[in-house]
């Protein structure tokens, strides 16, 4: 049984119809990256999976249970942690505070103080810079605050939304070899990516979403070389 | 800079001589001269009308930087000389058209005044002040540090007492009775001996005071008085704070009944910025109808306790009785009103609670509430609330229970705001959308927010009740929810002092200065638009908002490398 299940989803903004039927599943220990130009859904997909929508029809499932009675509020129990797009850092807490407020959820100080040195082994950067407002930081920076807020709510499953997005090349390598690292320790990651070329060279499976629905899926390799990903979303003739 | 920047020269001095223009023709000036400040020849007109003057002397000599005595000193007295410029146009004008029936206070006392009485001969006596007040704001720009900042401290705590003279009457009355007043006042103005008196004697002590400062920060760096400074530091932080709680302890006895009621409106307000605070401060929720539970707070405690019309319980509750149950009435409207805007964020939240703390005054004035609120008629009779066998019934009595509230309050709010929820307020404030994510339950912090901020509001509207002995409907218009925003703002949002502060510039003020009363919304939105433009995070800015405005220089210190 996949980690991750979600069958069918259809979600609106008012009467817009954003998702036609979506459904990916993402299995324990893996990286599945989501793809597809602007306004395919992709962005949707994972708000609707961290509850922050609500699909009018299908389901989602974590381990076998429904996610669909949860608020958005309680997935962080369950194990579910979201990078948003954007970043989305509280700029005017410290880099410290920030990353407290990813523990927000839990109670075991002791294992949060390990856990904040981890991220710190981690993204070296934010330890220099743990007094710092987090507003004042580049935007590298910001997305490494965003990822180690994440992970100090010890995830089982990581949705991480753009991370590449507004990044210099050689940042976006250095958060691309991030990912992977947390992975091999464990986490699951669903990554949404339109960077497709880096997406797909750590992800071990690949979805791609086209206005609002499901036209391709396959192993990451087979999709690189894919014909029709190659054109549209790798830029080779 | 070398040469005079002749540009700026003028550009300044034509703003200072327009807002003294501006201040003329509002009438301003000619209302403001009434009143002496020092002697009988520098009043309060004299301050609008060279206020703006001084100033564009100033900021000149400060655009020529490092330029010598002499650049500074030429370029603010050009200033000086264009900003008589509007000002005389203003005088010839009017002198050859007839400008009254359009400009209702552009009239002969206006005219006496600017021309200082010497008809046109005074045309030059007026650019003559407009320069040699310019050329000592230039001069005073080229002073060394220490000098300029003394002495301006001190002139500015001159005029400042000098404009709120009838404190110092009152205080000397009591402590001293009245013939002593008569020594360093002439009616209310300062005599000129006494204010030259208090000028040397505040440079003395500031300069002192600025001594011992440099001499304390060379130990600092020499780093051998580290402990010691520290331990001072701690010594002087409990003497400030037993000496602020003395005198607000004592300051009804000194201050007399109308000092006293001007503080309690102060602590009024006081305590709807608190309540507020939590709202728009650390929840971020924009309310703009907060009026709403300030009225549920005061009618809630007038229904229950009057002996009036209204009265159906047979004077069950007496004030005591009541408080709880206000503050629990309010915060149930609180959270009824939060119900319905949850999903509502920036100008839509805004607008909807406009709209109800409309509604909320509306019913209170309708026909159909009549029986329990009584209509256009309001409550009546609400007797004064009796603390141990004290009746509490003058505004010297009134201000040790709103004081009493306030400081309830205000540690209340600083215990919350250093709580887990009150990161979650920071946290939903700065994104719903992470803070949710993060595992924050945002109907939940958003309720508590609203529920708390209308408790505290209630609870000033109960003491509100109480102090007036009856209240109306049109008590509780929209301009008590944008004076409690406006104070909080100019005071610094999220900050607690920054409340205190903001309801002193905001409610005292402006009461001290009754006189002046029909322009006080005038000076109301020129303290924000100056405000807003030069210090956006307000007066006494909590840490987070000092970050975010001035984020160049926002490197906490104590970061590790």
């Amino acid at each position: 049984m996949a980690m991750l299940e979600v069958k069918d989803i259809h979600t609106y903004y008012g009467n817009i119809h954003a998702l036609k039927g979506v459904s990916l599943e993402v299995n324990q220990g893996e990286i599945v990256t989501l793809i597809g130009a602007n306004g395919a859904g992709k962005t949707t997909t994972l708000r609707t999976i961290s509850g922050l929508l609500k699909p009018r029809q299908g389901s989602i499932s974590l381990n076998g249970e429904d996610l669909h009675k949860y608020p958005a509020h309680e997935l962080v129990y369950k194990g579910i942690a979201m990078v948003p797009e954007g970043r989305g850092v509280f700029s005017k807490m410290s880099v410290q505070e920030n990353l407290e407020m990813g523990a927000y959820h839990r109670n075991d100080k002791a294992a949060i103080l390990s856990d904040m040195d981890y991220i710190f082994g981690l993204f070296p950067r934010l330890k220099e810079r743990r007094r710092q407002v987090s507003g004042t930081l580049s935007g590298g920076e910001q997305q490494m605050l965003a990822t180690g807020r994440a992970l100090m709510s010890r995830p089982t499953l990581l949705l991480m939304d753009e991370p590449s997005m507004g990044l210099a090349p050689i940042l976006v390598e250095g958060i691309f070899d991030t990912i992977e690292a947390i992975n091999k320790e464990g986490t699951t990651v669903l990554l949404v990516e339109q960077n497709a070329l880096m997406a797909l060279s750590i992800a071990h499976r690949g979805y791609v979403l086209q206005t609002g629905q499901m036209v391709l899926t396959d192993n990451a390799e087979k999709l690189k070389k894919n014909e029709m990903v190659q054109k549209a979303y790798l830029g080779i003739d | 800079m070398k040469t005079i920047d002749w540009k700026t020269a003028i550009r300044n001095g034509l703003v200072g001589g327009v807002i003294a223009l501006y201040f003329s023709m509002i009438g301003m000036v000619e209302a403001f001269s009434g009143r002496n400040l020092i002697g009988d020849f520098f009043n309060m007109g004299h301050l609008l009308l060279f206020g703006g003057v001084l100033a564009a002397g100033i900021l000149t000599a400060r655009a020529h930087k490092e330029a010598s005595v002499g650049i500074n000193a030429f370029s603010s007295l050009v200033a000086g000389l264009a900003a008589g410029i509007p000002t005389t146009l203003l005088i010839l004008l009017a002198n050859n058209v007839e400008l009254q029936s359009v400009f209702v206070s552009v009239n002969r006392t206006l005219l006496a005044l600017l021309t200082f009485e010497r008809g046109m001969s005074g045309l030059g006596l007026f650019f003559l002040a407009t320069s040699l007040i310019a050329l000592a704001g230039g001069l005073y720009d080229s002073l060394p540090g220490v000098y300029k900042r003394t002495l301006g401290l001190s002139l500015s705590v001159v005029v400042v007492v000098a404009v709120f003279s009838n404190i110092v009457t009152q205080i000397m009355t009591t402590l001293f009775g009245r013939p002593s007043v008569r020594l360093i006042l002439d009616g209310d103005a300062l005599k000129p001996l006494s204010a030259a008196v208090l000028f040397v004697v505040l440079t003395g002590i500031f300069i002192l005071r600025e001594q011992r400062r440099v001499k304390a920060e060379k130990l600092v760096a020499s780093g051998a008085a580290a402990i010691e400074s520290k331990r001072a530091s701690l010594q002087r932080q409990v003497i400030l704070f037993v000496g602020i709680g003395i005198l607000l302890l004592i300051a009804p006895y000194v201050l007399g009944s109308f000092l006293s009621q001007v503080l309690f409106e102060v602590g009024r307000f006081v305590l709807l910025g608190l309540g507020l605070n939590i709202v728009v401060g650390y929840a971020g929720l924009l309310d703009l109808g907060y009026v709403a539970f300030f009225a549920f707070g005061a009618y809630t405690m007038g229904i229950l306790t009057t002996t009036g019309p209204l009265n159906q319980g047979g004077g069950l509750f007496n004030f005591w009785l009541a408080l709880p149950i206000v503050v629990l009435v309010s915060v149930f409207f609180g959270i009824m009103l939060g119900f319905p805007v949850l999903r509502m964020r920036g100008d839509y939240l805004a607008i909807v609670t406009l709209g109800f703390g409309e509604i909320i005054r509306i019913l209170a004035l309708s026909d159909w509430l009549r029986p329990i609120m009584g209509g256009a008629q309001g409550v009546l009779a609400i007797p004064s609330p009796v603390f141990f066998g004290i009746k509490l019934d003058s505004p010297e009595k009134m201000y040790y229970l709103v004081l009493a509230g306030a400081l309830l309050v205000a540690f209340v709010s600083i215990r919350l705001r250093d709580s887990r929820l009150g990161r979650q307020w920071m946290a939903m404030r700065e994104d719903e959308d992470v803070a949710e994510a993060m595992g924050i339950n945002l109907v939940q912090t958003k309720l508590l927010a609203f529920a708390i901020g209308a408790g505290f509001s209630g609870l000033g509207g109960a003491i509100f009740a109480a102090r007036l002995g009856n209240i109306f409907p049109h008590s509780f218009n929209l301009l008590i929810s944008i004076n409690a925003l406006s104070l909080i703002i100019v005071g610094g949002l999220g900050s607690i002092p920054g409340v205190i502060v903001g309801a002193i510039a905001l409610v005292g003020l402006p009461e001290l200065l009754r006189e002046f009363q029909e322009y006080r919304l005038l000076m109301y939105g020129i303290l924000l638009i100056v405000m807003m433009l030069n210090r956006p995070e307000g007066f006494l800015p909590a840490e987070v908002f000092k970050r975010e405005l001035h984020a160049e220089e926002a490197e906490l210190p104590g970061a590790e490398a």
